[in-house]
């Protein structure tokens, strides 16, 4: 689904990411863990398309095409979705208007009719149930004034009806407590089938008993430094990150 | 965004900008006594009218033009280049009687324009809208004047209502807005020509929505409506007025006024949408649009609300204003400015307290890009009788792209110790992060941009008539295309 | 005006030919030409000078030493800091003192610069505050003789506060145009405070002005204490030049007078560059005080920020203006300007205006500007404490006040502000007992 060969990558001139490589094929979840700073959310950044993050070199095709020769909403058009680890709020846009005028942009890339309102609002109302979120937060601006929780489980709730396939779940953890996090792990667990990929970038190991990861891939100072299973992220939990770091030295 | 995207400018063509080939007769260009004379006879206008409107010019020839002080620039205006009077029809055609009588012609350009001169039932359950069309210098028709009759409710050209109710006309003609209160204000008492006037009765709630469309057809002439509406104790009354312009490379004078009286009360809701003809990406042509709107509170618990979308016009420089007088009034503002282009805007408000415990509420977004300049220039003033007085200000700016600029002039003037006044304000520009966002679920560049600066109007669009809401959230995106890449 | 000219003619009559001489008569010419602002002025709009303008104020010849000693002992600050002392715009070199001065450092009166350093000082003046700026600008470059140069060195951090103390003690209407200069060099830091006092009966007319520039990554706090008594006019203005990663500090408080005008314009000219303007206007009686600020973001990267409070009584008025302008291509901009008016009295009048002209988008401009009474609730919180209704507005109008005096970081001039504050309330708060 998606092959990553290479990556470098800078902020502010700083080079954070040096030579990642990362394949995933449909149906897998991956999880990313690593130190602050090693450069977890700049791998998600750079493959949703953020303009302050520059690719010094390395390559990422998406389905075969070339990612970076995509502009931002062609690349979320074509199935790429980033869960924000802070999802920013838009004063008076209404979160039923965002959801519609996304699905809607998504259906038209793809070659299909807009959606109906009826059929729309079944869709959402569906979802918001799913989500255990009150109906009248289709009203509210988009996470204006939404509590962390609240931010985090509208994200969840936007894949849930964009459908996605390959979905970039940013620190989604952050933030969220136990109930709040088992909500979202049920919304991220609905979608998971043979056609759609994961890649979760977490610092702690918690959100992997909730949502169970096919590799896990320790990052650090830009590099994939060491890949296992689930086991690889429960010995993360007990004796941290630095013997792996001495171990790859 | 890169900034050279942002430069691509509006692509979209203004879609109001055709001209009706219509025969009329046009005064010559000039001003002079003689043309004054020659409106009001046209007119019929009695002899206290002729005078009013004389003083008036006297007084305007030893007035200046008040550019020096606005944050706005254009080149002197030669009064003398531009025609005062223009009807639709040959110079000695009396104007038509009933709707019936109107030239299709002129039917159809509004028509065009989506504003119905037509008495077609109103669909079951759906408020019926009155129009009173405005052409050039003349009202072409009015709608739904028996009805209106009928609820007591007088809504007619102001030519109409100098005839038939000349006693209301005097007693409350420039008692809002004095013969020489400004230059464009005296310019207009010597030589306004058309415009509307409604009289609501007391107790009376005016049964429709009333509507007046004002359209600039010929060159060279300016348009100097004047509108004057009287709400009597406990009346109440919405009026919105829309208008808009042929492309012409040329500039075009707008000066209008516009008088709202509301005695006991009474509450007046007068909402603009404003989208004269804003020139071309050059900043050729479009319409100088020098306005002077007032609201006087009278009476005790009087309100009046002020909406205005304001996207077209090459220069606006107008201020709805209240002066609220009567205890308790209200007042409000508000307001969403959009320049693009060439374009120039210096709008606000002024809020004078007279009244104990009044308030006046002004809600002002500004959204400026292209290469336009954009001021809130506003006054709350609060004088030593308005105990109690309360005002809140929120006025807003947002910048799309670095060559446009805007400015926020906010004067408050305070003498009461039991005033309580809040002005906030805030300039920035679009949101990177919320931009990202949109487009991160798909969403295209110049709708995200259209969904933010609508989610930033939000406040005043809902202030706005229901069906007009949505004309001027469309009309908001058409004046922003291409103002992305 | 006629006896400004007469007094001018006298004064620079006798002075030596040169670059002075000629620069005071343009001056004077400049003054003449502009005239006394008039409301109309939309700078001066809500400031009338006409009652100035009528006054015959001359300079003064000398002083009573005595009586200028008794009232700096009275009411100066107690501060260990290099001092001078300026009594009805003269030098009192017994009352000043610049012992220890740092070699890289010089501070001396501005007399003596412009008889011994000339061309230095001749560079310094005028510079950003010349005659074009402002009348009163102007009539200060005609009359100015007297003052302050302060040239601190790269690297240096100035040893101790610098005090410059105004007395006037005149009995009769006298006139005095200091004029301060400041080259503050390369990561250099100075502590400027000015303190004007005002004895009882003093009518004086002070029309001061300070000039700076600041190098790369200098550092200026200026505090200006205003306590002129309440016949005296006072008009002054501030203009800072600032290079990159400088950062100008000023507190302006602004306790008396008759009419007081302060201007203040920083030039933020270099990326990373960064003022921070405080200030409270009291005014009571007939008081009428007027604060003007100007920040230019002529460079991107520069932020500002503003917080002024006013608190007028009685028959008082008070006019904030400020205004920001971000210049074209000077992006990311921080600018916040924060004003609260609070008027104890129906008969005081406050005019404000916070200003904002934008010509780049990259930019968070924000500003606030209130008008209103004491917090009702708060007032019925302490009143349910047992707090007398009086004491409980006095401390509510304190803590009103506080916000800006609680950015005066040395206490002997955070006391003297808080208690003459204090003791001036309609009801008077004891500090030492709720201190």
């Amino acid at each position: 689904m998606i092959e990553i060969k290479d990556l470098h990558a800078k902020v502010e001139g700083k080079p954070i990411l040096k030579g990642l490589s990362l394949s995933i094929k449909p149906g897998e979840v991956h999880a990313i863990m690593g130190p602050n700073g090693s450069g977890k959310s700049t791998l998600s950044a750079v493959l949703a398309g953020r303009s302050d993050y520059e690719v010094t070199s390395g390559t990422v095709t998406f389905f075969g095409e070339d990612l970076f020769a995509m502009s931002v909403e062609e690349r979320a058009c074509a199935g790429l979705m980033l869960a924000f680890q802070y999802p920013v709020e838009i004063p008076g846009v209404k979160n039923v208007y965002l959801l519609k005028a996304a699905l809607n942009a998504q259906r038209k890339a793809r070659g299909e009719p807009e959606i109906e309102a009826p059929a729309f609002m079944k869709l959402v109302r569906e979802k918001l149930q799913f989500m255990k979120i009150d109906n009248s937060f289709l009203h509210r601006a988009v996470n204006e004034g939404f509590s962390g929780g609240e931010k985090k489980r509208n994200e969840i709730l936007q894949m849930l009806i964009l459908e996605p396939k390959l979905v970039l779940l940013d620190e989604i953890d952050s933030g969220l407590d136990i109930d709040a996090l088992k909500v979202v792990a049920e919304g991220v667990n609905s979608l998971r089938d043979a056609g759609r990929s994961f890649l979760m970038i977490t610092h702690y190991q918690r959100l992997l008993d909730y949502i169970e990861p096919d590799f896990v891939h320790v990052l650090n100072d830009g590099q994939i430094i060491k890949t296992g299973d689930k086991s690889l992220a429960l010995e993360l939990e007990d004796r941290g990150y630095d013997w792996v770091v001495e171990e790859t030295a | 965004m890169a900034n050279e995207e942002m430069e691509q400018l509006v692509s979209s063509e203004y879609k109001q900008g055709f001209v009706t080939d219509i025969e009329s007769y046009t005064l010559p260009p000039g001003l002079d006594e003689e043309v004054i004379r020659y409106i009001s006879s046209k007119k019929k206008e009695p002899q206290w009218l002729l005078d009013w409107r004389l003083e008036a010019f006297a007084l305007w020839k030893e007035m200046h033009d008040p550019q020096a002080w606005a944050n706005i620039g254009y080149p002197k205006i030669d009064f003398q280049a531009i025609s005062y009077y223009s009807a639709p029809g040959a110079k000695d055609k009396n104007a038509p009687k009933s709707l019936d009588e109107v030239d299709p012609k002129l039917l159809e350009t509004f028509e065009k324009l989506g504003i119905p001169l037509h008495e077609r039932a109103a669909l079951a359950g759906v408020r019926g809208v009155a129009v009173d069309a405005v052409f050039d210098s003349v009202s072409v028709g009015t709608t739904f004047k028996k009805e209106l009759a009928e609820a007591g409710v007088i809504f007619c050209s102001i030519s109409e209502a100098v005839q038939d109710h000349p006693e209301l006309v005097r007693k409350y003609l420039g008692t809002v807005v004095s013969k020489t209160d400004n230059f464009y204000a005296a310019l207009n008492a010597a030589v306004f020509t058309d415009g509307s006037f409604v009289f609501v009765p007391k107790g009376v709630t005016c049964p429709m929505e009333l509507s007046t469309y004002f359209r600039i057809n010929a060159a060279n002439t300016g348009q100097f409506e004047r509108t004057l509406i009287i709400c009597e104790e406990g009346a109440q009354v919405s009026y919105l007025e829309g208008c808009t312009a042929p492309m012409r490379d040329e500039n075009q004078l707008h000066a209008a006024v516009v008088e709202l009286v509301a005695l006991d009360d009474a509450y007046i809701k007068y909402s603009t949408v404003q989208n004269w003809y804003p020139g071309d990406e050059e900043g050729l042509g479009g319409i100088y649009n020098f306005v002077t709107k007032r609201g006087d509170c009278r009476g005790d618990r009087s309100k009046i609300s002020w909406t205005q979308v304001e996207t077209g016009s090459a220069i606006t420089w107008k201020y709805p204003s209240c002066i609220l007088r009567g205890k308790d009034s209200v007042g409000e503002f508000y307001s969403v400015a959009v320049t693009n282009n060439f374009q120039q805007a210096d709008t606000g408000t002024k809020m004078i307290h007279l009244g104990e415990g009044s308030r006046s509420t002004i809600i002002s977004k500004g959204i400026s890009a292209g290469r336009s300049n954009q001021s809130y220039r506003g006054l709350v003033k609060i004088l030593p009788s308005a105990k109690n007085a309360r005002n809140f200000t929120q006025c807003d700016s947002l910048l799309l792209g670095d060559k446009c600029g805007a400015h926020t002039f906010p004067y408050q003037e305070i003498g009461n110790a039991t005033a309580q006044v809040e002005h906030e304000a805030t300039t920035s520009k679009i949101g990177e992060d919320q931009l990202f966002y949109c487009m991160q679920r798909g969403i295209s560049e110049e709708d995200s941009v259209n969904m933010i600066v609508n989610g930033f109007c939000k406040d005043v669009f809902q202030e706005l008539p229901m069906e007009f809401a949505v004309e001027a959230e469309a009309l908001l995106n058409v004046t922003l295309e291409g103002a992305v890449g | 005006m006629k006896h400004y000219a007469q007094a001018f003619d006298a004064f620079n009559k006798n002075a030596e030919d040169g670059w002075l001489k000629s620069q005071r008569i343009a001056a004077f010419a400049r003054f003449e030409h502009l005239g006394f602002p008039t409301p109309s002025v939309e700078y001066w709009k809500y400031t009338d000078t006409k009652a100035l303008a009528k006054r015959e104020f001359k300079l003064a010849t000398g002083y009573d030493q005595q009586a200028a000693a008794e009232l700096l002992k009275a009411k100066g600050l107690k501060l260990d800091a290099h001092r001078l002392v300026f009594v009805d715009g003269l030098l009192s070199s017994e009352l000043s003192n610049l012992e220890g001065l740092q070699d890289a450092v010089v501070i001396e009166p501005l007399s003596q610069a412009l008889a011994t350093e000339l061309e230095l000082t001749s560079g310094m003046m005028g510079r950003l505050a010349g005659i074009d700026v402002d009348v009163f600008t102007a009539l200060n470059f005609a009359f100015v003789s007297e003052g302050v140069v302060v040239r601190v060195g790269a690297n240096q951090k100035v040893n101790k506060p610098l005090l410059v103390t105004y007395l006037s003690t005149a009995t009769e209407e006298v006139m005095s145009h200091p004029r301060i200069l400041i080259a503050a060099g390369a990561s250099s830091e100075l502590q400027l405070i000015e303190h004007f006092i005002g004895a009882d009966e003093a009518k004086n007319f002070t029309n001061r002005v300070v000039e700076g520039v600041m190098e790369r990554n200098a550092k200026i706090h200026h505090t200006l204490l205003q306590q002129p008594s309440d016949k005296e006019w006072w008009v002054g203005r501030i203009q800072i030049e600032q290079k990159r990663d400088s950062r100008y500090t000023s507190h302006q408080m602004n306790l008396g007078g008759k009419l007081v005008r302060d201007d203040l314009v920083c030039d933020l000219n270099g990326e990373g560059a960064e003022c921070d303007f405080s200030g409270l206007l009291f005014g009571r009686n007939r008081q009428h005080l007027d604060i003007h600020t100007l920040v230019n973001h002529n460079a991107p990267l520069t932020n500002s920020y503003e917080t002024y409070k006013t608190i007028l009584n009685d028959r008082s008025q008070g006019v904030f203006n400020s205004k920001v302008i971000v210049k074209k291509d000077s992006q990311k901009i921080h600018a916040v300007q924060n004003n609260a008016n609070l008027l104890l009295s129906d008969q005081a009048q406050i005019n404000a205006k916070p200003e904002l002209e934008i010509y780049a988008d990259d930019v968070k401009c924000a500003h606030g500007a209130t008008t209103g009474q004491l917090d009702m609730d708060a007032l019925f919180y302490l009143m349910a404490r047992g707090i007398g209704e009086e004491e409980a507005r006095g401390l509510l109008t304190l803590a009103f006040a506080n916000e800006v005096i609680d950015k005066l970081e040395l206490p002997e001039i955070y006391n003297l502000v808080e208690t003459t504050v204090a003791g001036q309330l309609p009801h008077k708060i004891e500090l030492e007992l709720t201190q």
